[in-house]
């Protein structure tokens, strides 16, 4: 057991080391270079310790029972179950996993001259049958990396294009994209047209702009190429139906890519819709209301803005703009730090992001915490990272909470799991104990008591 | 947003907060009562006060007299040395110099805009000092200027005079690519090993012309060697005049670095970035070369895979002087947040933390006499903040820079609706409005006028 203990007291030291003992009886093999150990599964109890239910009030001293991938127990009397492996939750705190609701997880490794590592995006405007659960690494450095801060679900989208495809949800742990897949297709992924005068980069000169109007009519094309596709989509789903219920109607030839965009378009399924600016959403609130879509906005810079429509529509927001400054010179220094805060007191269902695309999404905990810096309160800063993006993405049903029944995605750390000094000391995916380490640890395994050559 | 109307409010702005600088003036003279002071050098002292008086931190005790003094009631609050960004591109106008492999004549204090609003958003996140870089396309890059964030006042009133003149070198991925910028003929080097080779030949150019310049001083030639802005600063180095801080990313390139300086007998003064600086802590401790690195920020390319977040703390074990930069206009406002983060992985005791993004920063840069800590004599560079500096949920509330206060969060929020309304009126302004809009009371020269400001901020956008 190589976790890495760095006791400040005494007594948390004694504690750490009876933990590690528990611990090491679970799983005793951390050699270097094994990624994607996907843990141990069994009968847990974590015992006296203070559990953030999230859904409902702080329970202090409590238990709380794991079996069988479920949470089973929970509360300040509990019966441990025989054979159970106890874990001594004692000064410590129980969170729900963390949910980052708008990544790019497992789609890219290096994106910056590592061209074979990417499978972030397709070629072309249309790509609704780009699927990102067939382009997941599940062995990508950047899953151990962000679970051990604490994370334990994503979603993860395909960029690039118009329609960009359709995003997964993942949980943190699996050998496969299937063991990984919470949904294998989640929703689709749209890059709203945005009003933008950036017209590309003139080599050796820098960026080009057009006029605002020409911006947008430019918007407006795009829109209406948007349109075009979801109209299309809608007439081959009813030709499909029709000849579905009367197969001596013609059927339609079969299209890939009309045929993945049916259940999106029809509102079966959710769009994501990226958009940051307040023109933009209400493009998207105009747009997803006359093609009758189920929209989620993902980038909201500016939802604050358009807070009432947003919920009179009842679309959420997954908001990624907490390590972003504010897009005008003029604007107050802290105006994305307190995007969160405003959503909250409108009453708008929004999740915070890191929109990351893999390797910093273990940023995840300090950008809930800044916003809660700016006005947003603790609560709604853990909620903001656990019950809210589960609900954004119709998981809360399994998990974004401790509830009994629920999928047992625990972390317990040694403080206030979204400070940045926290550790994290015991995680659960799926009921399975997950070992805290990953590419960052094998290598400070690897060179931390290095002396110089004799 | 139109280009007209940010640059004209933008100059509202700049006149805005010159305005609290003037309206905020403290002469110098301020006691912080009763706050829990972050020393960075001693320890953490509770209910103390610190005097500050000329600029300068005077006393630090308990029930000070405050005499004169503007006085602070900071009871429940932080306070910590203003932080100090040892890497940071700025208020540049220019970052990189695009065309030779040795820049060594390009002066970031040539390009400085002092109007640049990441000041005053550092600022915010209580930072009072950066060391503005050249960047990283060439193997010897421009001479750095060290700051303080005096915002408001103009480019020179923001050098920090007293910092010794420093030049940036660089290696690995950025330098290769930069022989492949569109517009700019390919040139060497292509590789680790040529990138060497131009620090090589600068140095063997240097010293030759160093020696011809001392003949001549000696009196053993009587034509005086021409002049060279390329060697003058190289010759500096080679004097222990300037300070080499020079970027890389793997191991290897600082050792190789290291070794070259050895051979020509100058000295490394940090290695910036030093992503695997963790690999070599006992030789780099051994050199005697300080390490300014990002906390936890990697895998962006290839060269960046290798990182770790235990880096600072393997460093800081080794006894090696560590700071923790953001080479960003965003990552600068959090520096505080990323000195935390040193203490979960691996365990860095706090106070070593906090000198991470103060006191080491100053060191490294050359500036530690004059700021870095909450020490007597020092200049009164101080962050003010509503809790603790490292958690998640405090804010920097006050900054101040030579006991001048230079942010102040009330009155940021107090002057937002007055800075609304500036706005409004500047928008509705007859060079402002859109062009279809324009036009009611048509003036010719005026349209004329505009046309020629417009491409003006254009240039130079590449970084």
């Amino acid at each position: 057991m190589k976790q890495i203990i760095k006791s400040k007291i005494g007594s948390i030291l004694t504690l750490a080391f009876a933990v590690v003992c528990v611990a090491g009886t679970v799983f005793a093999q951390n050699g270097p270079a094994d990624q994607n150990k996907t843990g141990v599964g069994g009968t847990f109890a974590i015992t006296n310790a203070n559990i953030y239910t999230v859904s409902g009030e702080m329970i202090k001293g409590g238990t709380v029972v794991i079996s069988g991938g479920k949470i089973t127990a929970v509360g300040a009397r509990v019966s441990i179950p025989r054979g159970a492996v106890r874990v001594n939750g004692s000064g410590l705190n129980v969170y729900p996993g963390m949910i980052d609701a708008g990544t790019n997880m497992g789609l890219l490794e290096i994106g910056n001259g590592v061209a074979g590592t990417v499978d972030a995006g397709e070629t072309g405007n249309i790509n609704p049958n780009a699927k990102a659960i067939l382009g997941i690494n599940p062995h990508t450095s950047h899953i151990n990396v962000t679970r051990v801060n604490g994370i334990t679900t994503v979603q993860s989208m395909p960029s690039g294009s118009l329609v960009a495809g359709q995003s997964a949800i993942i949980d943190l742990n699996g050998a496969t994209q299937s063991a990984m897949a919470v949904e294998r297709q989640f929703a689709l992924v749209v890059n709203f047209p945005q009003i933008s005068t950036f017209a590309g980069f003139t080599p050796g000169v820098g960026p080009r702009f057009i006029d605002f109007k020409q911006a947008v009519k430019r918007r407006d094309n795009r829109l209406k190429d948007l349109k075009k596709v979801f109209e299309a989509a809608k007439r081959y789903g009813k030709v499909r139906q029709a000849n579905a219920k009367d197969n001596s109607l013609p059927a339609p030839e079969t299209d890939l890519k009309m045929g993945a965009m049916v259940p999106y378009v029809n509102g079966e399924k959710p769009i994501v819709f990226i958009a940051q600016r307040a023109r933009d959403i209400h493009g998207v609130l105009k747009f997803a209301e006359e093609m009758k879509v189920k929209a989620i906005i993902n980038g909201g810079m500016e939802a604050w803005k358009v807070a009432d429509d947003l919920k009179k529509a009842s679309v959420p927001v997954i908001y990624n703009r907490i390590h972003n400054n504010p897009s005008n010179e003029d604007d107050p220094y802290d105006l994305n730090f307190e995007g969160p805060a405003k959503l909250a007191k409108a009453g708008v269902l929004f999740s915070i992001s890191t929109g990351n695309n893999g390797a910093s999404v273990r940023e995840l905990p300090y950008q809930a915490g800044l916003a809660s810096a700016f006005g947003l309160s603790k609560e709604d800063a853990l909620k903001s990272v656990t019950l809210y993006p589960a609900r954004i993405l119709g998981i809360d049903d399994r998990v974004g909470s401790i509830e009994v029944g629920k999928v047992a995605n625990i972390v317990v750390a040694d403080g206030d799991m979204l400070e940045a000094m926290t550790n994290i000391k015991h995680m659960w995916i799926g009921g399975r104990k997950i070992p805290l380490t990953s590419r960052h640890t094998e290598f400070f395994e690897a060179f931390k008591d290095r002396k110089l050559a004799q | 947003m139109n280009k007209a109307i940010r640059s004209t409010v933008l100059f509202a702005l700049v006149l805005s907060f010159a305005a609290i600088g003037v309206a905020q003036r403290t002469s110098g003279d301020v006691l912080i009562r009763n706050a829990t002071v972050m020393t960075a050098s001693s320890g953490t002292k509770t209910n103390t006060d610190v005097l500050i008086s000329n600029g300068k931190i005077a006393r630090i005790g308990k029930n000070l007299k405050a005499g004169n003094a503007k006085e602070i009631d900071a009871t429940g609050k932080y306070v910590i040395p203003g932080i100090i960004d040892a890497h940071s591109h700025a208020m540049l106008d220019a970052v990189n110099e695009f065309t030779y492999a040795v820049t060594s004549m390009a002066r970031i204090r040539d390009v400085l805009d002092p109007t640049d609003v990441t000041i005053y958003r550092a600022l915010a996140g209580g930072v009072t000092a950066a060391n503005l870089m050249h960047g990283s396309a060439n193997p010897i890059g421009g001479q750095n200027t060290v700051v303080k964030f005096r915002y408001g006042r103009s480019a020179d009133e923001m050098v920090f005079e007293k910092a010794p003149p420093g030049i940036k070198f660089a290696m690995g991925e950025n330098v290769k690519r930069a022989r492949n910028i569109p517009g700019v003929p390919r040139r060497y080097p292509a590789s680790r090993m040529g990138t060497l080779e131009v620090m090589r030949d600068a140095f063997v150019r240097a010293k030759d012309y160093k020696k011809s310049w001392d003949n001549y001083r000696a009196g053993k030639t009587r034509v005086p060697p021409k002049k060279s802005e390329e060697l003058d600063p190289i010759v500096e180095i080679l004097e222990g005049k300037r300070l080499v801080h020079a970027h890389g990313y793997r191991s290897d390139e600082h050792l190789n670095l290291m070794r070259l300086a050895d051979e020509f007998g100058f000295k490394i003064s940090t290695l910036q970035h030093g992503l695997e600086a963790y690999k070599i802590a006992p030789e780099i401790k051994k050199y005697g070369a300080g390490v300014s690195i990002f906390v936890d920020f990697w895998g962006y390319k290839m060269e960046a895979y290798d990182t770790i977040p235990y880096n600072a703390y393997i460093l800081w074990k080794n006894g090696v002087v560590v700071s923790i930069n953001s080479d960003s206009g965003e990552r600068i406002r959090r520096l505080n947040l990323d000195a935390a983060k040193t203490m979960k992985y691996g365990g860095v005791p706090e106070q070593e933390a906090l000198k991470m993004i103060t006191l080491n920063a100053a060191i490294q840069l050359g500036v530690d006499k004059y700021t870095g800590s909450i020490d007597v004599g020092k200049d009164a560079d101080i962050g003010i903040w509503s809790g603790h500096p490292f958690s998640v949920y405090s804010h920097a509330e006050m900054t101040l820079v030579d006991g001048e206060v230079f942010f102040d969060r009330s009155k940021d929020i107090a002057m937002r609706k007055e800075l609304e309304e500036e706005r409004k009126r500047l928008e509705a302004m007859e060079p402002n409005l859109p062009p279809a809009k324009r036009g009611k009371k048509k003036k010719p020269e005026a349209k004329s006028e505009e046309k020629a400001k417009t491409p003006k901020r254009e240039a130079g956008g590449v970084q």
